[in-house]
């Protein structure tokens, strides 16, 4: 499963980074693809990215909605916020460990051999506040005179975007160089803050810092294709603890906002105690050889 | 020996559809509101001070 699951990320890289074109025209893609949303965080500024990033249209839409306002133009996120609920309602956080560029970067980084460690878990709560404010609160309230707001996880923080868009770009266009400045250096440190971390720790980014990530895992309970514990098969060995890139301890906490399904858990488990569903409806088989006799 | 009785089958979970169609509709009250052009017209410009750039 873990194969396939590495080639579903690849193809999901590709389909979202489809415009080989750029190192010929050395601007970003302008097609008619670009309305259709990405499920993963992939900066739209990316010279190859096909679809856009569900957190930089949102926070451009709550910026500008007063001036779309004043000119009679309801622009207010409904669009994307469905397109993102949609994805969440289907699979949630799956998308984290499925379809993620920048979850599989971090995948990717984790397999240097290095010492290991874990994060400490009240770090999680940090993107939900990072969605609350960065992505919503601060563009829709944080206004200049034009009232216009800014985006400000993407030009602040987020590490995707100066991999994906900012970096290329300034390779791409070197008359760009010139604006470099503090803020460019500062996207640059919490790119490397998180590339380092994610060589040491698993899915750093995703676990502490992703507002998408935060966003998808209030679907946690709701989600149509979702793990199950069996209970009755469980014998509590800890055997999924340790082997979850989350740090999810699935068999005490079967629903948690975590969980990518990534399935490595179901794979480790002897004891068929965790299956995946869709909509209530179990779709991997219970082996009953493994199953616990009680 | 009694036989085991057999466990009903797992019922089909109604929430997921619920939350799906809730957001299917809002996103068609935003397609409805013209959003996408909005949308496509901002992805399809490089926002500099998005990437850090200027």
């Amino acid at each position: 499963m873990e194969f396939i699951r590495k080639w579903v990320q690849a193809l999901f890289f590709l389909i979202t980074n489809g415009y080989w074109n750029f190192p010929v025209t050395r601007g970003i893609y302008q097609g008619p693809l670009k309305v259709i949303c990405s499920p993963g965080l992939n900066c739209y500024s990316c010279p190859a990215a096909t679809s856009y990033c569900p957190l930089g249209a949102l926070q451009q839409l709550m910026s500008g909605v007063r001036l779309a306002l004043a000119n009679g133009q309801v622009y207010i996120g409904f669009y994307v916020v469905g397109a993102m609920g949609v994805i969440g309602g289907f699979v949630g956080r799956m998308v984290c460990g499925w379809a993620c560029p920048f979850g599989l970067f971090q995948e990717l980084l984790h397999k240097i051999p290095s010492p290991t460690f874990g994060i400490w878990h009240p770090l999680r709560h940090i993107k939900y506040g990072l969605l609350l404010f960065m992505v919503i609160l601060l563009p829709l309230f944080a206004v200049d005179d034009h009232g216009f707001g800014q985006t400000w996880f993407c030009k602040y923080i987020c590490p995707a975007g100066t991999l994906e868009a900012g970096i290329p770009l300034l390779m791409l266009q070197p008359s760009l160089r010139e604006n470099l400045g503090l803020l460019f250096f500062n996207k640059l440190f919490f790119l490397i803050f998180f590339t380092v971390w994610a060589v040491l720790a698993s899915r750093p980014f995703c676990r502490t810092a992703c507002p998408l990530g935060a966003f998808y895992a209030l679907f946690s309970k709701v989600k149509l294709v979702k793990l199950r514990l069996e209970t009755e098969n469980c014998t509590h060995c800890g055997a999924c603890h340790a082997v979850c890139p989350m740090g999810v301890r699935f068999n005490e906490s079967p629903d948690d906002m975590e969980c990518i399904s990534c399935l490595a858990c179901t794979k480790a488990c002897k004891f068929s105690a965790i299956t995946l569903e869709v909509g209530g409806q179990p779709v991997t088989r219970q082996s009953p050889c493994h199953t616990r006799k009680t | 020996m009694k036989q085991k009785k057999n466990s009903p089958p797992p019922k089909i979970r109604r929430a997921p559809f619920v939350v799906i169609f809730i957001f299917l509709v809002l996103g068609a009250v935003g397609i409805g509101l013209g959003e996408p052009s909005r949308v496509l017209e901002q992805a399809k410009q490089i926002c500099l001070s998005c990437i850090g750039i200027g």
